[in-house]
């Protein structure tokens, strides 16, 4: 039944995203690869497209997977799975525990997922590099290099860097994947 | 105060507002928030938002939803926080549904597909920058920097020989030597005290 499955791997992923936006890359790219809801190709482009939209991340993966994989039905139970652990948990800590994170406990548990989500979001960011600039999937494919995704990137870099060291000027997300969207228009 | 119901719509409208407006991800909206619950609306103090920020960054879940469900239930209850949650993410649920209908039609314009070539490098620098920049804001003890090489190296390590190994682990284990670590420092403290 795609409507549980599409509920119940949502909430999975609501209730394990921590760190925010990027903090739920990882998970969400490799639970809708698994289940084929969508490619690698398809999920970068989502990224893009989530990125010039409102709302976060996690709640567009969500409605885009469910509407894509079972309509309008489909988008709604996604979305309730993914908003619905960290709806439940805010209660609870507003209601009762309000000095859930004053426990050492819960402090010391944090100190641990911290750094092992900015992990997480480097591995997640480093293979996809591999996969689409070298065409590194695992470790018996053979290595082509895109050069043209690679100058893009440079370029992107470069004037980011550039930007932020000489103007102070920080390029918002939407500025960089407008642009990058003319240079794929220019090189490709 | 006005009665409960005019809250709740009040909650209800400006969740949607903000719903609409939250380009960029969370800390776009954290700014947002501040200015309509703190100075505008004068609903919370500014030690409360900043007990909200800190309580929404370390729960799972999108921050939007989180501090949405926060304040929301800090003003208006258990309705309140349904409403403010439901506000807050009606506009991207629209958005992304009418996107769903026509995203394949529209990929398949050639222009737009080479677009989104150049796209999806952007967004792997933009993916990558966000993991150094929240690198950079760790405090770097020696169990960050042994969590984050641990992590880093086993999950390229599992995707480069196609080994299936959830993410869901990671999170748990290091969780797990975070409260392992701590105890171990507390039981050494002790035994030297005593």
């Amino acid at each position: 039944m795609i409507y549980l499955k599409l509920f119940l791997i949502f909430l999975e992923i609501g209730a394990v995203s921590f760190g925010g936006g990027y903090g739920m890359i990882s998970i969400i790219r490799e639970k809708v690869l698994t289940f084929g809801w969508l490619s690698e190709d398809e999920f970068v482009n989502f990224i893009a497209v989530s990125e010039s939209t409102p709302g976060p991340l996690a709640v567009n993966m969500a409605t885009f997977v469910g509407s894509s994989q079972a309509g309008f039905i489909g988008g709604l139970i996604a979305t309730l799975g993914v908003v619905l652990p960290s709806f439940v948990i805010i209660f609870i800590i507003a209601s009762i525990m309000k000095d859930l994170l004053k426990y050492s406990g819960v402090k010391a548990m944090l100190s641990g997922i911290r750094p092992c989500v900015v992990a997480m979001i480097l591995a997640t960011g480093i293979t996809m590099a591999l996969s689409s600039l070298l065409n590194i999937t695992t470790i018996n494919s053979k290595p082509a290099f895109d050069y043209k995704a690679l100058i893009i990137f440079l370029l992107i870099a470069l004037a980011d860097v550039l930007l932020l060291k000489l103007k102070k000027f920080k390029l918002s997300p939407i500025t960089i994947i407008v642009s990058s969207a003319f240079l794929g228009i220019i090189f490709y | 105060m006005k009665n409960d119901n005019s809250n709740i719509r009040t909650l209800f409208l400006t969740f949607l507002k903000i719903g609409v407006f939250t380009f960029g991800g969370g800390y776009a909206m954290i700014a947002l928030l501040e200015t309509e619950f703190c100075v505008r609306k004068n609903w919370l103090d500014k030690k409360e938002f900043l007990d909200m920020t800190a309580i929404s960054e370390s729960t799972p879940g999108p921050t939007a939803v989180n501090s949405a469900t926060y304040i929301g239930y800090k003003i208006g209850g258990v309705l309140g926080a349904i409403a403010a949650t439901v506000g807050v993410c009606i506009p991207s649920f629209f958005i992304i549904y009418i996107i769903s209908l026509f995203f394949d039609k529209f990929l398949s314009l050639k222009v737009v597909y080479a677009g989104f070539r150049g796209i999806q490098v952007g967004v792997i620098y933009l993916i990558l920058t966000a993991g150094l920049r929240m690198l950079k804001a760790l405090d770097n003890t020696l169990l960050d920097k042994i969590i984050i090489l641990g992590v880093f190296i086993m999950m390229i390590l599992f995707t480069l020989f196609s080994v299936k190994f959830s993410s869901v682990f990671y999170i748990i284990i290091s969780g797990a030597v975070g409260i392992a670590v701590y105890l171990i420092k507390t039981l050494r403290k002790r035994s030297t005290i005593k």
